[in-house]
């Protein structure tokens, strides 16, 4: 009898595991062999704390977790914890002062050993060290103390009230590290701990076997993962290096890597790939913005480096008419397709996203070059000496217009030159290699920091859902110049008292939908005021072949941030 | 050089004919078929390129969104339906073609085939202009480290040095020093031409100075120049007499190679941003820009790639019936 | 000969010093900032933070001081520990890359197989082709070997890496399907299989970069030869009687060597700076790759330690060109 039951449970699994597979994705560990990522920016270290690089935080999210994450939609999910605290749950205090998160009894860090609250405390000691130069510092701005009370409570005590706790511990920038492994790794030893910034021990589904730098990551599943049966994978192979092309083609026409990241290319190159037939291009938005950004002072070659870009005002893009003239010179909607398809969208919003947020004021999707004309007529702005430009009061409307090297932006730049002289304007183009242009260094006068131009273009975004950060970039006090080093996020030197006040308005308003409300009004005051033209609100690109299965692109994360989940489409 | 070449030849010239040397070598270049055919080729993109904006007049930085991605006028003579290697006629009748723009155009609405003639009046300049400097150095330390036995170690030192700069930071502090300098001087567009062909001039004489060196190091000891010392030649007539017209042939290689080499540099130089402003075509960035889309359109890149090779072949071509008519031993055979 | 080897070795010493300070004062001057590719999300106070963490903050002298002392005394004592099993070296600060927070000279180390199976031998086989090339080119001068030689060679060098790598990939990889686009770094060969993997993925790579070594290489070998073709010692070898191969091989090729020994020598260096473009195309990631990214990301340690290792071996490489032209014409003498 005992023997039969066995047999007809034998039998009994025989059957249903094929449906199970036919099904889709359940079964043991490790069942699916191995799964190839390319970046076509190769990862250079594992450690997020020392390099804030994308690639390098998001090569990390396959082994270090954070205590919460943000999932596809924007939405806080309890990851290491047991939910996600809040003031009507008590896990964040009435004054707005501490949040205590519960983790999740029973998870271990991948060597076996069980994670505490003390490796939570550790992480916050570890990047708060002044020596350490921690890329992740911002996170734990306005941090007093991080208590352990017990082996699963941790407390973060923050100087003020904060509105929005969920900096530390929250999402792939700041992952939890082990205490045992990085202990001897503080402050400035920490750049000497070769072997732990390549493979550090982690919670997540996959744990590093052989770390290549700028070359190839090998990754084995975690065998004391939180969750039965996954990772489906048993590898990874993580290959870094080339270009997006090449990467969207190795995806998408060769068929030789499963998943390939961020691939800027223009939307007829990705449509040519995805007709390859091998996998599928696709897009998440989150809060990146293709900007114009308007000098607010002069940049004449003329003044001495401590006047220019630093006296204001501009010689004419103060005036409102120019620079509204501009923006409806500008037709978005064939900026889109040309140069992101279906990774872009037109917006008339320095933030974009999320929706809460998206400011429905203005509307910019069409172009008009007869208005813009007459616009700039009624304010004076004529071609008095028939050269082709219009100028008012001996000033010429002759613009510098600058930006990094990179295809869709010299596009975008020979298309709007075109608008521009259109309607009277003659425009010089500038291209700058993006490690000048986005670097810091002060002695170069190409940095966009610098803004030795009338106009330049790039993109910016923040990170998790709460832009009030972002927000305090346009505040007066933040505009580079000499005495700062040229530092300071406040590239177009906008400046508004109305805006300051407003801004730390909203530091002390707690209500979600206020602090929404607030966060529309001051986009409105930057678009309405001249810091910037928005051009497009760009989407992350990425392509999947079409055999992998459960990919969620993540905007508002590590893009990877679900890979314990990836598995393998069966085709029979 | 030439003149050199004429002092040698006179004395190799049988006395008492009346005829020019000039005319002899001449007349041996013109029995080299190769060297005339490249003569042509490249006289005929000269011109064209010069005078070729006067006869197609279409502005290359044009942009004309509504006719981007026209194919070749010559599309239909690929197209029939018995083979899958040509295109079939369903296809054919999708693509946008005609006489307005006989080479198609980009994905921005820019006529390819004045892109292609503007392109080359840069990239034939820059090539020639960069690769001549680039010789007159190298020739100029070869043969002073070759001749001049003190300056030999400096000289070779100096060589290494410059040959173990890397160019890309080279290129930044050149730009960062030099560029609005240039540009306040000679305005942005020959500013930028004399930054781009000083920076490949200065940065690709080195293997043209090691080869002439080491010729000049081997003639040195030979026979004949053991004779023109000792009959008290000066030292200067030494050098543009007896080792320049023998140093020669390395230097024509050189040359071709240099030319080829200076063509693709300036569009990398340019691709970084550190050249020409990004809507200023020149073939080698017509060919870097193409290679995305280089199953969809190849003509975009064929042609470019084409001119590029064409004007490199030709001078090859040249450059061996120089040689060979420029050598007193073969001609007259 | 000796004494010119030992003098010029001696001689060495101060031009590479000379050249490590040109170096480091060139990239200490050239635009461009560690932090130049962390997003704009990190505020410049942190990057302010993250740039004296990486030692920024000194004054550049003693910055150069420390890397000398880094590079000639503890790397070289690391080498020596790892030979021996001894640890003298203990606790002093190796060359770090600001990238990786890790020693410089483990990840070349970590690079150098790749690049010695593809750029190295992609050198070797390029070189191998074009000097039989060159060769017959010039003994058949104008015949149609001669001619398609010109024209492949040519072609192939004035078609840049980044255009026909891409055309191979297309060709090869995407419509045929017999070949990866990508390169597998961790490949390991242990047998004939795996060997033909390896064999697979290296073959496009070599053929770009060896089209471009052979296309020089051969004219050079075939002007040159030429050029001794016509001299008056190969019709008294002829009138000896000597066979036509002795005569071309032997004679004619021993003297025309000097220039095509030049460049040969010029080129090896260059293995190690790596194929940039081409490893780029097929993601090779060798020294190449390496070099570039840390040119960058502004890794200043690693830029200054591979381009001077890269100066080592060109004063190297050119003094064993020097004494090679004493080798094929005894008549050339230093002394």
């Amino acid at each position: 009898m005992k023997l039969k039951t066995a047999l007809l449970g034998a039998v009994a699994t025989c059957a249903l595991a094929p449906m199970a597979i036919a099904e889709g994705h359940e079964g043991e560990r490790g069942r699916d062999g191995n799964v190839s990522i390319i970046y076509w920016q190769a990862p250079s270290i594992m450690n997020p704390f020392l390099s804030g690089g994308t690639k390098d935080v998001e090569a990390g999210s396959l082994v270090l977790e954070p205590l919460a994450r943000y999932d596809e939609t924007g939405t806080l999910t309890p990851w290491l914890v047991e939910e996600v605290p809040t003031v009507e749950n008590g896990g964040v205090s009435e004054d707005l002062t501490t949040i205590t998160w519960k983790i999740t009894p029973g998870i271990l860090w991948s060597d076996g050993t069980p994670f505490t609250s003390a490796d939570v405390k550790f992480t916050y000691e570890y990047c708060t060290h002044p020596e350490g130069g921690c890329a992740q510092l911002t996170k734990f701005n306005g941090v007093s103390s991080v208590e352990t009370p017990d082996e699963h409570t941790v407390v973060v005590t923050f100087e003020q009230p904060t509105p929005f706790p969920y900096g530390p511990f929250v999402g792939g920038e700041s992952p939890i590290l082990q205490a045992a492994q990085f202990a001897d790794c503080m402050g400035a030893k920490a750049p000497e701990c070769t072997e732990a910034n390549f493979s550090p021990i982690g919670t997540g589904g996959f744990k590093v076997v052989e770390f290549k730098p700028n070359d190839v990551i090998t990754f084995e599943a975690n065998e004391n993962y939180r969750e039965e049966g996954k990772p489906a994978f048993a590898s990874i192979t993580f290959k870094g290096g080339g270009d997006a092309t090449a990467a969207g083609r190795a995806v998408m026409e060769t068929g030789e890597f499963d998943y390939a990241w961020n691939l800027q290319l223009a939307p007829d190159v990705i449509a040519e790939m995805e007709a390859a037939g091998k996998g599928a291009a696709i897009a998440g938005f989150g809060p990146l913005l293709e900007r114009i950004m308007l000098n607010n002072t002069n940049p004449d070659p003329a003044l001495g480096p401590d006047e220019r870009s630093v006296v204001r005002p501009h010689p004419y893009l103060s005036d409102p008419a120019v620079y509204k003239a501009l923006s409806l010179a500008i037709d978005r909607p064939l900026l889109v397709e040309v140069g992101y398809g279906q990774a872009g969208k037109v917006s008339c919003n320095w933030v974009p996203a999320p929706e809460a947020v998206n400011s429905t004021t203005f509307d910019c999707s069409t172009q008009d070059l007869e208005g813009a004309k007459a616009m700039l007529e009624e304010a004076g702005w004529v071609d008095s000496n028939g050269d082709g430009v219009r100028e008012k009061d001996g000033v010429e409307l002759k613009m510098l217009y600058q930006t990094s090297t990179n295809a869709v932006r010299q596009d975008f730049q020979a298309l709007i030159k075109d608008w521009w002289e259109q309607i009277g304007f003659e425009v010089e183009l500038r291209n700058v290699d993006s490690s000048v242009f986005f670097g810091g260094d002060p002695g170069s006068p190409d940095t966009f920091q610098k803004f030795y131009a009338d106009v330049e273009m790039y993109a910016n975004t923040f990170n998790g859902t709460d832009p009030q950060s972002y927000l305090g970039n346009a505040t007066c006090d933040k505009a580079p110049s000499p005495a700062t080093q040229w530092q300071g996020e406040n590239i177009s030197r906008w400046c508004s008292e109305e805006y300051d006040a407003l801004y730390a308005k909203l530091g002390v308003t707690a209500d979600a939908a206020e602090r929404a409300e607030i966060a529309k009004q001051l986009n409105d005051m930057v678009i309405e005021g001249g810091g910037m033209i928005p051009l497009v609100h760009r989407g992350r690109l990425s392509a999947h072949a079409n055999s992998l299965g459960g990919v969620k692109l993540n905007v508002w994360d590590s893009e990877i941030w679900n890979v314990a989940d990836w598995y393998r489409i069966k085709t029979n | 050089m030439t003149d050199t070449a004429k002092e040698v030849l006179g004395e190799s010239q049988p006395r008492g004919k009346s005829r020019s040397q000039w005319s002899d070598v001449w007349k041996q270049f013109r029995s080299h078929k190769g060297a005339m055919m490249g003569a042509f080729v490249l006289l005929f993109i000269t011109f064209g390129v010069l005078f070729g904006p006067y006869l197609w007049d279409i502005d290359p930085t044009k942009l004309d969104i509504r006719n981007k991605d026209w194919r070749p006028v010559y599309m239909p003579l690929f197209s029939c339906s018995w083979t899958d290697l040509c295109i079939p006629p369903e296809s054919l009748e999708r693509m946008k073609y005609g006489w307005s723009h006989p080479l198609g155009t980009d994905n921005l609405g820019r006529d390819i085939l004045a892109s292609l003639i503007h392109g080359g009046r840069v990239s034939i300049a820059v090539g020639w202009v960069a690769m001549i400097l680039a010789m007159l150095i190298g020739t100029a330390v070869g043969v002073a480290s070759g001749y001049v036995k003190w300056l030999d170690g400096l000289l070779m030192r100096f060589t290494d040095l410059v040959l173990a700069l890397p160019l890309l930071p080279l290129l930044l502090v050149i730009m960062l020093l030099f560029r609005d300098a240039l540009r306040a001087t000679f305005g942005p567009e020959l500013g930028v031409f004399i930054l781009i062909v000083c920076v490949i001039g200065a940065t690709s004489w080195m293997q043209t100075a090691r080869i002439v060196r080491a010729d000049i190091l081997a003639l040195k000891e030979r026979e004949f120049i053991l004779a023109a010392r000792s009959i008290g030649t000066p030292p200067m007539k030494m050098v543009t007499r007896h080792l320049l017209p023998n140093v020669l042939s390395p230097i024509m290689v050189s040359a071709t190679l240099g030319l080829a080499t200076a063509i693709i540099t300036e569009s990398a130089i340019s691709f970084l941003g550190l050249g020409f402003p990004s809507d200023f075509p020149t073939w080698g960035k017509l060919l870097f820009d193409a290679t995305d889309r280089i199953q969809n359109f190849p003509e975009r890149a064929l042609w470019p790639g084409l001119m590029i090779s064409l004007v490199v072949l030709a001078v090859n071509y040249i450059g061996d019936g120089l040689r060979d008519a420029l050598d007193p031993r073969i001609r007259g055979r | 000969m000796l004494t010119f080897i030992i003098r010029r070795l001696i001689l060495a010493v101060p031009t590479l010093l000379f050249i490590s300070l040109v170096l480091f004062l060139l990239l200490d001057l050239a635009p461009g900032d560690p932090m130049a590719q962390m997003p704009l999300t990190i505020p410049d106070e942190v990057k302010q933070k993250m740039r004296e963490a990486l030692g920024l903050g000194e004054p550049l002298h003693i910055r150069y001081i420390k890397w000398l002392y880094q590079f000639f005394v503890v790397e070289p004592g690391f080498f020596l520990d790892w030979l021996f099993g001894t640890n003298m070296m203990e606790g002093t600060q190796r060359v770090v890359s600001w990238q990786f927070r890790s020693p410089v000279f483990d990840i070349i180390i970590q690079r150098l197989p790749q690049t010695l199976w593809v750029v190295a031998l992609a050198y070797a086989v390029g070189v191998i082709i074009a000097i039989p090339i060159g060769i017959i080119s010039a003994y058949k001068q104008y015949s149609v070997f001669d001619q398609a030689g010109t024209l492949i060679s040519m072609i192939g060098f004035s078609v840049p890496p980044f255009f026909s790598g891409v055309v191979v990939i297309v060709i090869f990889a995407v419509k045929l399907e017999w070949l990866p686009s990508i390169y597998d770094t961790t490949h390991e060969v242990k047998d004939w299989e795996s060997m033909k993997i390896q064999l697979k993925q290296m073959i496009m790579p070599v053929m770009v970069l060896a089209l471009q070594t052979t296309a020089q290489i051969s004219r050079y070998m075939r002007s040159a030869m030429l050029d001794n073709l016509k001299q008056d010692y190969v019709r008294t070898a002829r009138a000896k009687g000597l066979s036509e191969w002795s005569v071309v091989m032997v004679h004619v090729l021993r003297n025309s060597m000097i220039p095509v020994v030049t460049v040969i020598a010029l080129g090896i260096p260059s293995i190690f700076g790596g194929a940039i473009i081409t490893e780029q195309v097929f993601k090779v990631n060798g020294i190449g790759q390496l070099l570039i990214t840390a040119i960058q990301a502004n890794d200043i340690p690693m830029v200054q330690t591979i381009t001077f290792i890269f100066a080592v071996l060109i004063v190297l490489f050119n003094l064993i060109a020097d004494v090679l032209y004493g080798v094929l014409d005894p008549r050339i003498r230093y002394d």
